[in-house]
């Protein structure tokens, strides 16, 4: 290694395209974007740094506010729904996965596929088998002797369409943490399930006293990769429901409030410094969460490792 | 010894159901993409057999709309990011492994902040950006922000894996005179398993994403199939047979690319968790 003196070409030569092209599409558009948040048109054209007054406005104005509030409202309803049946699921299926019970292999890739699939895909595919126009839903309700739910609307009415929703996306995303927690319960060596065994104990204990403590960490990530994921969703709300969200924005998130308000919908024009104003709550909402998964959750586990 | 014949009845009764339910509204779309009209409503659960077996799906898509240039247009898209990310990124990740120099801590967590935060969040800067470069409604822009939003997590991967490399294999190479480049070509090969997660957990967000193509290369030239396919899907709403046609098609090339390279996708997935 050389003390001193210039910068080593080489490691220039091999960081630079990997840092060029991800400083300039994406680390300055970020903050290009954070910028915009503190600025806003200037009445003769141009713009006008203006502080925080756009986040202000979001906060607070009837106009900005009122679906602003709905949309994280829903968000929140939206990743609740994934954390208490997405990821229990997620971990039932893995726990019955690892028990190395035959053709785990196929099950595996086989509940794996929804996750594969484009949302753009599952969107349209559930908004089929939900539409009364076609009547599969009856048919099913029917096989599990409910056929007075067939026929309900469970996308196109207020009440429903966000649960119907999430529920649509978990179906989807299941896999996400199977995989995870399957890889986690791999890694225990088996000697301390066989010790426990040796001694007595029922699988249902072994699974919450001896794996379950030790794929913590797991938990955390996944966790924070719902959160993430579902704070930054959009495809298939805006595949099923358009941009509006509908019906009457019961199923509007961030993301679809975030497309609209920047990219401009119907009779709503574009606005890039409130698009921008709305991208940066989400970046904060987002960075919240990541955080405190990093110094809450994590720093925790380790002193207990400790 | 207890029986292990219930609790093994039990397992499998859980994991069937679930693969029912995972697999069944996919299997639904493609039997019904090849019955006609009547069948669709009467019998959605019946098999595509005898007079019921149809095309017409599959011909109102080929009449209608462009798909054979929107799939060369999201394969060359997700082509050329891939190739892109993988060059880039083992570059990168050679370097951040190899030498000790001023900054690579920082440099490190500097592209290590795209791991976590969504590059969707900073849209609004991309599109002006590709406004004054004048890349908008090209296959480009895209491919430039696939290959951005892919980076940070495949270095982080590849570094991890090239740290793996013995130390003793590099020293030889050098010792014969081998330059830094040459020895980044020698370690690629050791690699290659992690290159391959690298590739199949960076392929799927890019081929099925709706937002970039959306935004910046809504088109009819530069339509990815995914945009394609959504935009036919909202036109012919009422079509049963073209909507559910088209369905099929859309899902065929993920699930195509799925059983090539599953083992490499499931070994990043939790690559890219556990490191």
């Amino acid at each position: 290694m050389r003390k001193g003196g210039r910068f080593p070409v080489h490691i220039l030569v091999f960081l630079g395209p990997a840092v060029l092209i991800y400083t300039a599409f994406m680390i300055y558009p970020l903050c290009d974007s954070l910028w915009l948040s503190l600025n806003n048109q200037a009445s003769g054209g141009g713009q006008i740094f203006v502080g925080i007054q756009n986040y202000l406005a979001l906060f607070s104005q009837e106009r900005w506010s009122a679906p602003f509030w709905n949309a994280v409202r829903n968000n929140v309803v939206f990743f609740v729904i994934h954390m208490v049946v997405q990821n229990p699921i997620g971990l039932l299926l893995a726990a019955l996965l690892v028990s190395r019970i035959r053709g785990s292999a196929i099950y595996r890739t086989i509940l794996f596929t929804p996750t594969i699939l484009s949302v753009v895909i599952v969107g349209f595919v559930w908004k089929l088998i939900l539409a009364p126009s076609w009547g599969i839903s009856h048919t099913l309700f029917s096989i599990v002797g409910l056929s007075g739910l067939g026929d309900y609307p469970w996308l196109g009415t207020e009440s429903t369409t966000l649960i119907t929703l999430s529920l649509i996306s978990v179906w989807q995303n299941v896999g996400i943490p199977m995989m995870l927690f399957l890889a986690a319960l791999i890694r225990i060596p088996d000697d301390l399930m066989e010790a426990a065994k040796v001694d007595g104990a029922s699988g249902w204990r072994i699974f919450w006293k001896i794996q379950f403590p030790l794929i913590l960490p797991t938990v955390g990530l996944i966790a924070v990769l719902t959160f993430v994921g579902n704070f930054n969703a959009f495809e298939l709300i805006y595949a099923t429901q358009g941009a509006l969200a509908g019906p009457n924005f019961a199923s509007d998130i961030l993301g679809t409030y975030f497309f609209r308000t920047f990219f401009g919908y119907q009779l709503q024009p574009a606005d890039p410094f409130m698009g921008s104003t709305v991208a940066g709550v989400m970046l904060l909402i987002i960075l919240v969460g990541v955080l405190f998964y990093l110094f809450g959750w994590q720093r925790r586990l380790q002193q207990i490792q400790f | 010894m207890r029986s292990k014949f219930w609790p093994t009845v039990a397992t499998h009764a859980v994991l069937l159901a679930y693969a029912v339910v995972a697999l069944f509204p996919v299997l639904l779309i493609i039997i019904n993409s090849f019955k006609d009209r009547l069948t669709i409503f009467s019998a959605p659960l019946a098999l595509p057999f005898g007079d019921a077996f149809t095309l017409d799906g599959y011909a109102t898509l080929g009449s209608s709309a462009h798909f054979e240039l929107y799939f060369l247009n999201s394969l060359l898209v997700t082509t050329c990011s891939l190739v892109l990310i993988l060059v880039v990124s083992s570059m990168a990740a050679f370097a951040l492994s190899e030498y000790k120099f001023r900054f690579s801590l920082l440099t490190s967590l500097y592209l290590s902040i795209g791991i976590m935060v969504p590059i969707r969040l900073g849209t609004v800067g991309i599109l002006q950006l590709m406004v004054s470069l004048r890349l908008v409604n090209t296959l480009w822009s895209l491919i430039l922000v696939y290959t951005a939003q892919g980076i940070p997590l495949a270095v982080f991967v590849l570094t991890a894996f090239m740290r793996q490399v013995p130390r003793d294999l590099k020293d030889a190479a050098r010792i014969d005179g081998a330059s830094e480049y040459r020895i980044y070509l020698l370690i690629l090969p050791l690699v290659r398993p992690a290159l391959g997660s690298v590739l199949a957990i960076s392929m799927l967000p890019i081929w099925n994403d709706l937002w970039f193509p959306l935004i910046l290369a809504p088109s009819e030239a530069t339509k990815t199939l995914i945009l394609g396919a959504q935009t036919f899907l909202g036109e012919f709403a009422n079509d049963y047979s073209a909507v559910l046609a088209a369905l099929t098609l859309a899902i065929l090339p993920p699930v195509f690319l799925y059983v090539i390279f599953s083992r490499q996708l499931i070994r990043g997935i939790t690559a890219g968790a556990v490191k």
